[in-house]
């Protein structure tokens, strides 16, 4: 058994406000393997977010500690975290957010081309063709404002960004929940491609157990900021330890044919 | 014999701005019976949401409408509340944050019921602690921005069904909820329209949570109607290739995983 890509080990972070104290997360750990999908799950307010927050190094933990590739993450300042960061990627939910809308879709592309140096700017518009190619886009939208794309495409725009850095882990935070079902099943598949091809791993944030299901090899059920649960995907949907993995098990809707 | 709620006849409605006009209701022709659970299933762009609106009479006034609605269960255009309870997707937004919930609720109920101010401020209590939001008597007290985005939507419901309106019209009311509570409040709305005899329209994205509950599924896209029948009908021997393809697309946990060598 190789070493995991990354482990976050008694990971805790509370929030304070307006006189209370919020418990975000309470000594949570995971691992994630190398090209491997890692789904995190739980309720509204367990904490996931904050976790996939922290292992971006967009909050800091109160306590905790995350290795990854054998680096200690927490440790990373200034440009040693910037480098790290080409390796780490993400996308969020809801791209449009996550863009500046009225930037061009070839100019989202470039600037993680161009922050991290990963081509010579002579090189930047066919990079950014082929970016576009294997995502599933025609290279022509590269000229047409973010704003102006469909949703699927501006989800696929963000994972073109995401692995523009040739990343080893993309944490993706609730990446297909806002998409039609019609268009989400093909961006799941984009990213099981992906993984296929390129050895990514995934942490794969979402409240919806079946999608979870479908692309993750593990899965680890959150509630209140632990990890209540932690096993292979195939396990922990067919005989769910924990009373949360129970209640996610049973809520999920069932097509209902006859 | 089952009676008609309410009857659309091509029912068009368009969106009108800087000079351009969308359509986002195309010549739907679509009966309600009295009694039923009827899902209104979509994706975006679909129209779901424009139609419950139409319903509601709450089209904004941008909205060219053309065909008509007719209700031979009232003989005359349902008023809001009494006639019908609406349920939004966002309860957070369709409450008001400076007035405690169960003000909110006692409101509805004192209007539309004729009740004076404490016998509705006393149904006000029975309708949360019918929608199980825990400890009633504190939660009449209780400002929106105090409760959970599941209980806002418990209080949300609960004042939908204050004045016993007979149709009750849930536009998406779980989809900014997880799903452990999405399908609390299903099994919810479920229950009480059972109880009370009304009719829903229940409005949603998702086909399985819809094949879970209704009597009758209407499948619309981009504006159009595409089919409507029988939820078991619909479900099982979809007429259009836009329904089937909305049954594939589904994912539940028995649908194989995409990724190879999780089969053991």
């Amino acid at each position: 058994m190789s070493a995991p890509l990354l482990s976050a080990t008694a990971i805790s972070r509370t929030y304070a406000g307006s006189g209370r104290r919020v418990v975000a997360l309470d000594g949570a750990s995971i691992t994630v393997a190398r090209g491997e999908t890692l789904g995190l799950v739980g309720p509204s307010g367990s904490g996931k977010s904050t976790l996939a927050r922290i292992l971006l190094r967009l909050v800091e933990p109160d306590a905790g500690r995350i290795d990854f590739d054998g680096v200690d993450l927490l440790s990373l300042r200034g440009e040693k975290l910037r480098t790290m960061r080409r390796r780490i990627q993400m996308v969020f939910q809801e791209p449009l957010a996550a863009f500046n809308s009225r930037a061009t879709v070839g100019s989202a592309l470039a600037d993680p081309l161009r922050i991290h140096g990963i081509v010579s700017q002579s090189e930047r518009p066919a990079a950014i063709a082929h970016l576009l190619e294997r995502v599933g886009l025609d290279p022509a939208l590269a000229s047409r404002a973010i704003h102006e794309i469909s949703g699927g495409q501006r989800q696929r725009v963000a994972i073109a960004r995401a692995i523009a850095t040739k990343p080893d882990l993309i944490v993706l935070d609730e990446a297909v929940s806002a998409l039609d079902v019609s268009v989400r099943g093909k961006i799941l598949e984009l990213l099981v491609g992906l993984q296929r091809e390129h050895g990514i791993a995934y942490i794969f944030v979402s409240h919806d157990l079946a999608v979870v299901r479908a692309i993750s090899h593990h899965i680890a059920i959150m509630e209140a900021g632990r990890i209540v649960e932690h096993g292979r995907a195939h396990d922990v949907v067919a005989d769910p330890q924990s009373a949360t993995g129970r209640a996610l098990v049973a809520a999920v809707p069932r097509l209902v044919l006859t | 014999m089952s009676r008609t709620f309410a009857r659309l006849s091509g029912l068009t409605v368009a969106y009108r701005a800087e000079g351009t006009s969308s359509t986002a209701l195309e010549a739907v022709d679509l009966d309600i019976v009295a009694g039923e659970r009827l899902a209104i299933i979509g994706e975006s762009g679909s129209g779901k949401s424009t139609l419950a609106l139409a319903l509601a009479g709450l089209l904004p006034g941008d909205a060219h409408v053309t065909g008509r609605i007719a209700w031979p269960a009232y003989g005359h255009a349902p008023l809001p509340g009494r006639d019908y309870g609406f349920v939004f997707q966002d309860a957070g937004a369709s409450l008001n944050p400076v007035l405690p919930v169960g003000e909110q609720i006692a409101e509805v109920a004192q209007r539309h019921l004729g009740m004076a101010w404490r016998e509705a401020y006393g149904r006000a209590r029975d309708l949360l602690a019918r929608v199980r939001i825990p400890h009633p008597e504190a939660a009449l007290r209780a400002y929106p921005h105090q409760l959970s985005g599941g209980q806002r939507q418990r209080v949300g419901i609960a004042s939908a069904i204050a004045a016993q309106p007979r149709l009750l019209i849930a536009d998406e009311p779980t989809s900014a909820l997880d799903m452990v509570v999405q399908a609390e409040i299903v099994a919810l709305l479920g229950e009480l329209v059972r109880e009370d005899g009304m009719t829903l329209l229940f409005i949603t994205h998702d086909i399985a949570l819809a094949s879970g509950f209704a009597d009758r599924i209407a499948v619309f896209r981009n504006g159009r109607l595409v089919e409507a029948g029988p939820a078991i009908e619909v479900l099982s021997h979809p007429k259009d290739a836009y329904t089937a393809s909305l049954i594939t697309d589904h994912i539940d946990l028995s649908t194989p995983p995409l990724i190879a060598g999780d089969t053991a």
